[in-house]
Order: structure tokens, then sequence, then C-alpha cells
């Protein structure tokens, strides 16, 4: 700075003309609060540890934590053949299905006609229950892998491309107005503009996405399947192993929880602007 | 075209422009005619609704007229905007977010066509400081003030050395301390570039202070009402503002305004 005094003048108020921008990233928080829900959920698994005692409730309808964790140790072998079909069914699946939705939002936001002709069957698609599209699918793909990771990518499918969709076209329009003064091409446009503007919306629908993805490739499992955490389920609840079923649900919810750690550190990584000034 | 012996930026003849709306259509500008010479100052000032955003989009081929015509460097505003010659600032800076004031600076240089002449480009690095912003180069949008983000904005509309410089009402939604010193320092790059500049203000003081001439437009449909000189000798410092002839023009600008 020169000595201009500049350095009194408060922040005026970013014009916010435009549509409200994603929440792009959450306020840091302190260290107690990072530790508040751990300790949650350490109180409710002793609150359920200390009540299935008292009432003695039997290991078939509520087995106690202590229970699980002895089983999620003795069976981790057996866990752990399980997850690595579900976590592959459930990555391949991510990556398919937000692959695929980027590519026809991008499509969409060349072609309007298109859009008009084709969102519409998106929309009525999505509002079709997975554990209805499933057993379609599972006709379809057959028993083996690829019709989970289908499920799992249909399942990302549809968040990604209305975000992206949004993302592509919620252009500030006076920056459209200058890249048009700068006589700026349809693709600089494009790669200078919109891919970055849609960022932030990706980033919404990735996370999404990362949780779903695993929900699919169970939901596929549960349809017909010997290996993965899926029909680990169906297995553990029809042979009453409840402790077995939770120590499954407990490893495929862990699986979730790191998957939608790694978009979100992506997500802080990649976007690191605010989006105040549009 | 131009008169032998001057040159003109821009030159209006008769231009109107019509807009569809539902209710049919709007004329936001009726046979407005000006001559802007080259290395001239002027303002367009009028109240809102009075077309000065669109005769600005005129000149820099956002808007086509709809009658009449508009020149710009002796030719249609599309070979002036292709040829890189036009310079545009808007009244929110308008910064790409995930791009740092450097990189923003830079934008114009790396899209369009770029300019025959490209050794007459000056480096993104020299016009950041030439705003005062020099030691700022890496620091992204949201951590600049409104000011500084303003100045970024002028300093990218000068990167590719734009013979017309259009500002829309560029200061408009900063505070009176940060509007004196960039009146100040957009009065300086004028001279030091000898670049065209149309600059469209709400503010009487701001039109006078700056413009070597002010376009009154009137309203209903947007019409030139009266082009005033303001022959205030340059360099001016701001205690112009203070001195009889200031006051003179400013309070004919307002009787103007008021009829507007």
């Amino acid at each position: 700075m020169d000595d201009k005094p500049t350095a009194v003048i408060a922040e005026p108020a970013a014009v916010a003309r435009h549509a409200p921008a994603p929440v792009v990233s959450p306020p840091r928080r302190s260290r107690s609060q990072t530790l508040l829900p751990f300790i949650a959920a350490a109180v409710l698994v002793v609150a359920w540890q200390i009540l299935a005692q008292v009432f003695s409730l039997p290991i078939y309808i509520a087995p106690t934590p202590i229970q699980i964790a002895k089983t999620l140790v003795s069976e981790l072998p057996m866990l752990m053949r399980n997850f690595v079909p579900t976590a592959v069914e459930s990555l391949i699946g991510f990556l398919l299905g937000n692959t695929v939705a980027i590519a026809v939002a991008v499509l969409f936001v060349h072609s309007r006609r298109l859009e008009a002709a084709l969102y519409p069957i998106a929309v009525f698609v999505n509002t079709i229950p997975i554990l209805a599209k499933a057993p379609i699918l599972v006709l379809i793909f057959g028993l083996g892998m690829t019709s989970k990771v289908v499920i799992a990518a249909f399942i990302c499918f549809f968040p990604t491309l209305a975000n992206m969709v949004r993302g592509l076209t919620a252009v500030n329009p006076q920056s459209l107005e200058l890249m048009r003064v700068l006589s700026a091409s349809k693709s600089e446009v494009f790669w200078k503009l919109r891919v970055p503007s849609s960022l932030p919306f990706l980033f919404s629908a990735l996370k999404i996405a990362s949780t779903t993805s695993v929900l699919g490739a169970i939901v596929g499992e549960w349809i017909g399947a010997d290996l993965g955490l899926g029909a680990l389920i169906i297995e553990a609840t029809h042979n009453f192993r409840s402790p077995l079923l939770y120590a499954t649900v407990f490893v495929s919810s862990a699986w979730a929880v790191v998957f939608f750690a790694v978009v979100s550190f992506a997500e802080r990584r990649i976007v690191t602007w605010k989006q105040s000034e549009g | 075209m131009s008169s032998p012996g001057t040159t003109l930026a821009v030159e209006l003849e008769n231009a109107t422009v019509r807009f569809a709306s539902e209710r049919g259509s709007v004329t936001a500008l009726e046979n407005v005619g000006l001559k802007v010479p080259s290395g001239g100052f002027v303002s367009l000032l009028g109240p809102s609704g009075c077309g000065k955003s669109t005769l600005l989009r005129l000149v820099a081929d956002l808007v086509v007229p709809t009658d009449g015509t508009v020149s710009v460097l002796g030719g249609p505003p599309e070979r002036a905007r292709l040829h890189r010659e036009l310079g545009f600032v808007f009244q929110d800076a308008t910064l790409l977010p995930w791009r740092s004031a450097l990189e923003n600076v830079r934008l114009p240089l790396e899209v369009g066509p770029k300019k025959r002449d490209r050794a007459g480009q000056r480096r993104p690095e020299d016009l950041l400081r030439l705003v005062g912003l020099a030691g700022r180069e890496n620091a992204l949008p949201h951590e600049l003030s409104g000011g500084m983000r303003q100045r970024v904005a002028i300093a990218r509309a000068l990167v590719s050395e734009p013979r017309i410089l259009l500002l829309d009402e560029p200061f408009g939604a900063l505070d009176e301390i940060t509007r004196d010193t960039l009146n100040e320092e957009l009065l300086r790059i004028w001279r030091e570039t000898g670049t065209t500049i149309l600059f469209v203000t709400h503010s009487i003081p701001e039109a006078v202070f700056l413009s070597e001439r002010v376009l009154v437009l009137a309203t209903n449909p947007g019409r030139v009402r009266e082009l005033v000189a303001c022959d205030l000798p340059y360099p001016r410092p701001l205690s112009v503002r203070e001195t009889p002839e200031f006051i003179r023009i400013a309070s004919h600008l307002r009787a103007l305004l008021q009829t507007c």
C-alpha cells in the first residue's frame, strides 16, 4: 500500500445480488468443539451398556457395546473379507456416477434443448426408490459386482447432475459481460469462469455422494451377493447374530465417514476462496 | 467518421436503443449524439434509468443500437472490442474470487484474441504497483477491502493497454474517503496513459472533479439534456472542489438534473 488512508476504511458490504452460494466450508472449530461429538458418543455408548445390563436384554434383541466390540475383534478377518467388495463397489460407483453426471451437466449447459428433453427424465428416474431400482439393475447386470457398482453410480448421479448444472449456469452475469468485453471464446468462458464457479456446488454434491454411494453398494448386495457388507447384514439378521449385524453396520458407517472426510479434505484444499465477491 | 484534424475516440449519431419487454418495447436511449476526442475524459451523469449505463454498453459492444450509428476509434464497436482497445470497470469489481489479485489482472492477457502489438502491454505487476497494491499480489479478492478490489479491477482494465476506458459507476459502492483517493488516482492514471475515458456516475462533485466535459442525460426516454464543459485546469487537487468555478459548474449541473 502507498500512504493513502485505505487502511481506515471498513469492509464495504459486498453486493450480494447473485444467487446465494452454497456453504463452502464450515467455520473453524475450536478444539473443545471438535471433541464434543466424541464425548457425546461415549456417553451414549456407556448409557447403552448400562441400560442393556440393567434390563438384561437378550443378546439377539440388543447386544451391548462390549459384545459388539468383542465380535468386531474376533470376526475382523471375516468382516474385512466382506468389506473389500463393498468398498470397491462404492468407490467405483462414486467415480462412475459422478463422472457421468458431470459430463451430462456439461452437455446440458451447452445444449438447452438437450436439457429440456432429458432433465425431466432424469428427475423421473430419480423419483424411483433405490429399493425398486436395485432389483431391476441386478436383473440387467447380474449378481456380480457390476450391478452394485451401477446401483452406487445411480444413487450418486442425480445430486451431482442437479448441483453441477446449477454451478455451471449460476455464473455472475457481470463476469460474463467482462468475458464478452475481453472477447473471450466460449471455451475460455467455460474453463476460466464456469468450471471454477461450479466447484463449490460440485463438492456439495460429492459430499452427499460419498456417503450415498456406500448405501447404494449395500442395497445392491441385499438383492443378491455372496460377499459384501450388505450380504453380511442380511445373513447376520436372518441368523439372529445381532452382535455381528451391529459390527457390520459399524464397519460400513466407518467406511462412509472416511470417504466423506477425504472428500471434505479435498474440498478444503481446492475451494480456498469465498464466494462473497462474485 | 471523424473530421480532419481531430481524431474521435467515440462518436454516437442519433443512437437509439430499444429493449423488448413484457409491456412492449422500452426506449433506453433516443437520438443520442456524442463526440469524445481521443484522450478525452467525459462523464455521463443523470438520474436512474436515463440510459447512461446503456450508452457505455453501446460503446463496449455489449448492446447494439436499434437505430443510429456508434463508431469507436473510427470503426464499429465490435472491431474495437476484438482489437482489445476497450477496458471496462463495473460497479462491483467483478473479480474472479478464486484468482489472486495478480491473476485477476492477468486474465485479459489469457483470454480473447491477442493484441498484435504486445510491446506496449504493461506487466500486471507494474499495474498493481500503479494502483497502489504492491505487496498484495497474492491476496484473494475476499482478503481485500472494497476499495482495493476496485483498484485491482482498474489495473485489470488497463493491462491490455486499451485506448478507451469505460467505467460504470466504479466507485459508487465505496465510502467517501476511498472514493476521493481513487478519483485522484484515476486522474493520475489518465494523464500517465493518455487513455480516453468514459465515466458513468451518480455523483455531481465526482463528475465535475474528474471530467473535461459532463454529458447530462434525461430520463424517459434516455436522451441528451446538455453537454457541460468543466473548464478547470489539470492537475486538479481535491481542493479544487472549494473554488467558485467548481461550485458554479456543480450547481448548474444540479439545476439541470432537477429538470431531467
